[in-house]
């Protein structure tokens, strides 16, 4: 078994690098720093860090203040209160001004687990993939959090970084290369190409590596960057296995299986299976359990290959 | 600049309002007109601003929070030469850069952009944050609309500038006693202000907010404040310097037609006669 680490603990890693090299990276929280790992840079860097009390709107406004004045702050509560309760201070007064602020939001999904459904952001990416000038990242373990995190801060503008609380398995190393606007193909395969992001990937690779032993060839394309979406690798791999299973740890309503979809509809239509939460709320659970109840693990992906495989033959 | 000075800039504000709402033929007269003599003050007098660079780093910044009133913002940034006056004429029309409400990515000396209620406490605190970081000196202004209190954000963020001891920020409340639906305490009661502010650990003065001296006196109390933000409860009437907008709900956000635009200037222009 791989070793396993929560992306929110590598956020909180990844930020201590930024401290040490950037002083004009900023923090802010809303009383969630130990859950949201930004604890450590508080520790480390006090005057840099800004608990905000739990007043999330007051959070991403000043957030949107210290970006005008040269700062480049992160900050940091669960998705459903940046993105839900902070909609429209995200949406007025970072996107529209595209200030320079990064929305590190961790407990997405339904991976959050005990706290129950109205703790799991399900829609955050759909709405923040709907805001223009808005940069959308899901990373799928550690070490991708790690280099996502660099490069948001390297990025002029606002960025939406998708972590969660469960802990994930490694799957990358040093040598891995994320890059804001690009996909990574993970395996190559002909059959059928599998699009994931966040903790699905994993499932991903392993659902590949039965269907493997089933004589299906898949390929595994990591879509960590929703937007920019790299079209030009999804269109190329769509156009090689002419099957496609996209896979999210989020609502199949706006979140990657629809940009996907959106891509390949206009650019290269291809028979799809969407596996992601059916248009409903999670529940209280242990996040492993909640994956199986709610289709998201390696079996259904498995199932929803042979599916879009009938579609492809018929 | 002399009272009397700031007394004139003031009344050319006003016009430069009633004309560019003519033009617009939409807007929002009543809060601009009533902020009309706190943002002369502020820009003629107060701030340490310089037109030429826009984005000078050590510069006062200014939030317009009650962004609606963009257009007492735009007329005092035309007549400090941030851009010529003849962009006045294009506000609200396509293709033109004077937005609606205030557009910092579109209109050179706009700090932050603003128009949804509420928000704008919030990011002069982020910047008197980044002020204080970087050891300069500047200074933040935010003007809120009274009406705006109901803002759950406004009290958020008030704590935090007390909170952070943020005695860069002073927020100047444009108290002029109506929004659109009526009376603001008819509408919501947000009184009393000054207990709640002083509650949150504000420093608070209460001025007449159409007395260019008190004004000025405000201001320079306000800078010596230390430990603590400073807000500043300008009493005003909304639609101030036109009898006819003079504390009347209905012209919060109704534009002047071209007989009623000519009305107003005829009176500001004799008001500008009288201040000689």
């Amino acid at each position: 078994m791989a070793n396993k680490v929560a992306t929110r603990e590598a956020y909180g890693k990844a930020l201590l690098v930024l401290g040490a090299e950037n002083p004009n990276v900023v923090v802010l929280d809303a009383d969630l720093s130990k859950s949201t790992k930004t604890a450590d840079f508080a520790k480390k860097y006090p005057e840099r860090f800004f608990n905000m009390g739990i007043a999330e709107a007051n959070l991403l406004g000043t957030a949107a203040g210290l970006a005008a004045a040269g700062k480049i702050p992160f900050a940091s509560t669960f998705a459903i209160f940046a993105v839900g309760r902070a909609f429209e201070q995200i949406r007025n007064s970072i996107a529209y001004p595209k200030l320079n602020v990064k929305i590190a939001a961790t407990h997405s999904g339904i991976t959050v687990g005990e706290d129950g459904g109205s703790h799991q952001a399900i829609e955050d990416v759909a709405i923040m993939r709907a805001v223009p000038n808005m940069v959308v990242l899901v990373p799928a373990d550690g070490e991708e959090t790690r280099q996502v995190v660099l490069a948001a801060a390297q990025y002029k503008g606002p960025v939406y970084i998708r972590m969660g609380r469960l802990d994930v398995p490694l799957l990358f190393g040093e040598e891995y290369r994320f890059e804001i606007g690009k996909a990574n193909v993970l395996k190559k395969g002909t059959d059928v190409a599998i699009m994931a992001n966040g903790v699905m990937v994993s499932m991903a690779l392993e659902a590949a590596s039965e269907l493997a032993d089933q004589g299906v060839s898949v390929s595994v394309v990591n879509v960590a960057s929703v937007k920019p979406l790299d079209e030009e690798t999804i269109v190329r791999i769509a156009k090689t296995t002419k099957a496609v299973v996209t896979a999210e740890e989020h609502n199949i309503i706006g979140g990657l299986g629809s940009a996907v979809a959106e891509v390949l509809g206009e650019k290269q239509p291809t028979p799809m299976v969407r596996v992601g939460l059916k248009d409903t709320f999670g529940e209280s659970g242990r996040p492993l359990e909640l994956l199986e109840k709610y289709g998201l693990t390696k079996a259904e992906l498995v199932k929803a290959v042979h599916e879009v495989l009938a579609k492809k033959q018929r | 600049m002399t009272t009397i000075e700031l007394k004139r800039v003031a009344n050319v504000i006003r016009q430069d309002i009633i004309s560019m709402l003519v033009t617009a033929k939409s807007g929002h007269p009543g809060g601009s007109l009533s902020a009309a003599d706190i943002v002369a003050t502020l820009f003629f007098n107060e701030m340490r601003i310089n037109p030429k660079d826009p984005r000078w780093e050590e510069r006062d910044r200014f939030v317009l929070s009650k962004g609606h009133a963009a257009p007492v913002l735009y007329s005092a940034l035309a007549e400090k030469g941030y851009f010529p006056k003849e962009e006045l004429q294009g506000l609200r029309q396509t293709g033109h850069m004077l937005q609606g409400h205030p557009d910092m990515k579109k209109t050179p000396g706009v700090d932050m952009s603003t128009g949804s209620l509420g928000q704008g406490l919030s990011a002069a605190n982020g910047m008197a944050l980044a002020g204080k970081l970087d050891g300069k000196d500047y200074r933040v202004f935010a003007l809120l609309g009274d009406g705006e209190m109901a803002e759950g954000q406004i009290w958020e963020a008030a704590m935090a500038a007390a909170h952070y001891k943020l005695d860069n920020v002073t927020a100047i409340l444009d108290f002029n006693g109506l929004q659109i639906d009526g009376a603001t305490d008819s509408v919501m009661c947000s009184a009393p202000l000054t207990e709640k502010w002083r509650a949150f650990c504000w420093h608070v003065i209460e001025v007449d907010g159409h007395d260019i001296d008190a004004l000025l006196a405000a201001f320079a109390e306000a800078k010596t404040v230390k430990g603590r933000p400073t807000i500043i409860i300008a009493k005003t009437v909304k639609g101030k310097g036109v009898s006819f907008m003079e504390d009347q709900a209905g012209w919060h956000g109704n534009a002047p037609s071209v007989e009623q635009g000519e009305q107003a200037l005829k009176e500001l222009r004799e008001e500008a006669a009288n201040l000689g």
